[in-house]
């Protein structure tokens, strides 16, 4: 027998860390109202923290009713001009910003890691990059407006008062801001608490495009902020993405009133995977839909339900699978798993796994190293879920997946309609007569089959039943923004 | 006294293709504009509306996996037996408005209606679904479908073509609904259901109720197996206690002009799917 020679190569991990250089991140921000950062009048201030290390990025101005006022004003007074604007100058001003963001998008996304956590190859290839093509598409539509809709005038609402939420900060800002500007409307928008320096480093970015001013208004701060905005009379239409508690109570807000809101509130989407599936592609598959970014997708894939015969195998293989993941420094290029967003959001999850195992759910989690300082939760599954766990039931927004099982499609499509949600749904098999039957079964606004998780700007998205009302995305999603429907 | 006497009908409720009393044993009486009794009616009780509220949740599967070519048959035939008991309808109409020619256009732009959304079935998905350009190996595709059980509070000043107007886009797509008549003109009400019931509607997809709207609007935008309700024809107060209830289960809630005809208030009973599936060999 020859000896073969063995080279003698480390393979210990070696990490490949994204520069934070190309941003500058300033002390202290205040709001962007007119066109220009002002101090705010509440004299108060808060500061962002970066997940992943918990120290203090900068302090963010906490917009009270006084300055939220202000943001209204400016958005009616530019309202006036914007909104009798020719759409094909809107549509120059959207695209111009879309090229902004994609000549600035290394320094977006690097900012966008360090405030929200999030993985850098995430915020790099798939939320910034969205970004741009968001409002790349909808700058398309400002000046063909009239060919929409049959029979429809295309009108603006006016004023728009949007809140967002922290899992996707400058991609749900696109969603949102995009279509309300084609359509000429204003915009006040009202970031994350704990995630709002892209928002006004694109606030930033929109005055260097010349955007005029108060056509595109920030007003950072928490809970009490965004009710003030929400409550404004002279608000036309509310937008707002987030939990559906805190939907409800816009919309409990709102009651009476004839302020247009659309609301894209929470999931707890069914992924079901037959014996026909091809098994390693769907794998990928619910891997990426549970664990990407961190599981805080309101779409996200949290309920398994896997057909019986293939159950034990799929099991296998997931854990596995599970084992590859790399949990860690957001900014490290191989990261898979970031930090969780905030002490508040660990919290819950926490609680709600700790639910899990109290309830008799069997828990799975892979050995992992996390860092000392941060937040952060290890990918888990759960199995031997049954369906009146909490695990099955509520909205975890974290990396925490809960596996069932099904005999035949009748029993996989009760079990996944088995929930007050209906953003989201997922399909795996190799029939496609049963692809197009599930499809129609499952109620959900977005139905992935044999993939998930894709987005796209010309792609509708929104929910069903508690998951909320109104489309964001594609032709849909300038509905939201014009006169004449409900 | 006459020689014969004339046989008078009674009003009924309309719940799952039934036409019970409601089971409160409850009436009330319908007036003409002089404010003369001319019929009692139904009055219908919350335990009634959650019986139509399950009727039409189990009816609303096989409605909606019909094919919209005959969803817009059904809603046509019920255009036909309208158009056949003209007479009985303008009649009926003319108790709350005893202009006789208002109330015979009345009818004819109920029939009319009826059979514009009659058309819509077989195209609505046409207009307002479409094939997505998305910017990758996919297909993807958006299509609306119909959201569920629809509350529908009737406008009160129209006691036939204010029920049409807004019963037909909500029925064409594949909703079903549970309909609260117009309180003060309920009598074209009850004879719309007979008609319903005979022209090939199933059981439970409309349900009619008459009765007090005060009293069954808070029952109706509280209940969490109904998934959008019209308030186009409800009252200020009532609307406002619709858009509270509706916070519940986040209920869709309709308004602007109550005679409105047009695939928007089709659309606002619709939820839009898209589909994804990639392409590859």
């Amino acid at each position: 027998m020859t000896e073969v020679a063995v080279p003698d190569i480390d393979w210990s991990y070696a990490s490949s860390t994204e520069s934070t250089e190309i941003v500058t991140i300033d002390d202290r921000y205040g709001l962007f109202i007119d066109g220009e950062f002002r101090n705010p009048k509440s004299r108060r201030h808060f500061d962002t923290v970066n997940p992943a290390t918990e120290e203090r990025l900068a302090e963010v101005a906490e917009a009270g009713p006084a300055d939220v006022d202000a943001a209204v004003r400016s958005a009616r007074s530019a309202y006036e001009t914007w909104g009798s604007l020719p759409g094909r100058e809107r549509a120059k001003h959207l695209f111009r910003i879309a090229r902004m963001v994609q000549e600035r998008s290394r320094e977006l996304a690097v900012l966008e890691t360090l405030d929200g956590g999030k993985p850098i190859k995430e915020s790099r290839d798939v939320d910034v990059p969205q970004v741009a093509a968001n409002f790349f598409y909808y700058a398309g539509w400002a000046d063909k407006l009239e060919f929409a809709f049959p029979g429809l005038r295309p009108e603006p609402l006016g004023v728009a008062g949007q809140v967002i939420p922290w899992n996707f900060p400058l991609l749900m800002l696109a969603w949102k801001v995009a279509p309300a500007l084609a359509t000429g409307n204003t915009v006040i928008l009202k970031p994350a608490e704990t995630t709002p320096l892209t928002a006004l480093a694109f606030a930033e970015l929109t005055a260097e495009a010349d955007l005029p001013p108060g056509v595109f208004n920030v007003v950072t701060g928490a809970g009490a902020t965004g009710a003030e905005l929400v409550g404004h009379a002279d608000v036309d239409k509310v937008a707002f993405t987030g939990s559906t508690a805190v939907g409800k109570r816009i919309k409990s807000q709102l009651a009476g009133t004839d302020t247009r809101l659309s609301l894209e509130l929470g999931g707890k989407a069914a992924h079901v995977v037959f014996d026909d599936a091809p098994v390693d592609q769907a794998i990928e598959g619910v891997v990426n839909g549970i664990f990407f970014n961190q599981g805080h997708v309101c779409c996200a894939g949290s309920r398994l339900f896997v057909q019986e015969n293939i159950h034990d195998l799929f099991v296998d293989k997931l854990k596995a699978r599970l084992s590859t993941l790399r949990v860690g420094n957001p900014l490290d290029k191989n990261t898979d798993v970031g930090a969780i967003n905030s002490r508040q959001q660990l919290d819950k999850i926490t609680e709600l796994v700790d639910s899990g195992v109290t309830e008799g759910a069997e828990i799975f989690q892979p050995d992992c190293d996390l860092p000392a300082r941060g937040y952060w939760f290890v990918p888990t599954l759960f199995t031997g879920v049954s369906q009146s766990h909490r695990i099955a039931q509520e909205e975890i927004f974290g990396p925490v997946l809960s596996i069932m099982s099904f005999r035949t499609p009748e029993e996989a499509v009760d079990k996944a309609n088995n929930t007050p949600y209906g953003l989201s749904a997922g399909v795996w098999t190799s029939k496609g007569s049963r692809i197009l039957w599930m499809a129609d079964q499952m109620k959900a606004g977005v139905v992935w089959a044999n993939t998930y998780n894709k987005f796209d700007p010309a792609s509708p998205f929104g929910g069903y039943k508690e998951s909320g009302f109104g489309r964001e995305g594609g032709r849909h999603g300038l509905l939201n923004y014009l006169k004449g429907v409900h | 006294m006459p020689a014969r006497l004339d046989v008078r009908k009674t009003y009924k409720l309309y719940i799952g293709g039934e036409f019970p009393r409601s089971e409160s044993g409850r009436v009330y009486p319908a007036l003409d504009a002089r404010g003369e009794v001319v019929a009692r009616v139904a009055q219908g009780s919350r335990k009634d509306l959650r019986d139509a509220v399950r009727h039409a949740r189990r009816a609303q599967p096989g409605w909606a996996g019909r094919s919209g070519y005959n969803r817009g048959q059904i809603v046509y035939r019920v255009a036909e037996l309208v158009e056949d008991r003209f007479e009985t309808f303008v009649s009926q109409v003319q108790v709350g408005d005893p202009d006789r020619r208002r109330s015979r256009r009345e009818v004819e732009e109920a029939i009319d209606t009826l059979v514009w959304y009659a058309g819509w079935a077989d195209k609505f998905a046409q207009i307002y679904g479409n094939l997505n350009p998305v910017a990758g190996p996919f297909f993807n595709i958006s299509a609306p479908e119909p959201t569920g059980v629809v509350g529908i509070v009737a406008p009160s000043r129209s006691g036939l073509l204010g029920l049409v107007a807004r019963l037909a886009p909500v029925l064409i797509m594949g909703n079903t609904a549970v309909l609260l008549a117009s309180q003060s003109r309920p009598l074209p009400a009850v004879t719309l259901a007979e008609v319903l019931e005979t022209s090939d509607v199933p059981p439970g997809v409309v349900n009619i109720l008459t009765g007090h709207t005060d009293e069954l609007v808070p029952w109706l935008a509280d209940h969490m197996d109904v998934n959008a309700v019209d308030a186009a024809g409800a009252t200020p107060d009532q609307r406002h206690r619709i858009d509270e209830g509706a916070v519940h289960n986040v209920k869709r809630v309709v308004g602007g002009d109550p005679g409105d005809r047009s695939p928007f208030v089709i659309a606002a009973f619709t939820e839009t799917k898209t589909v994804w599936h990639p392409k590859g060999l």
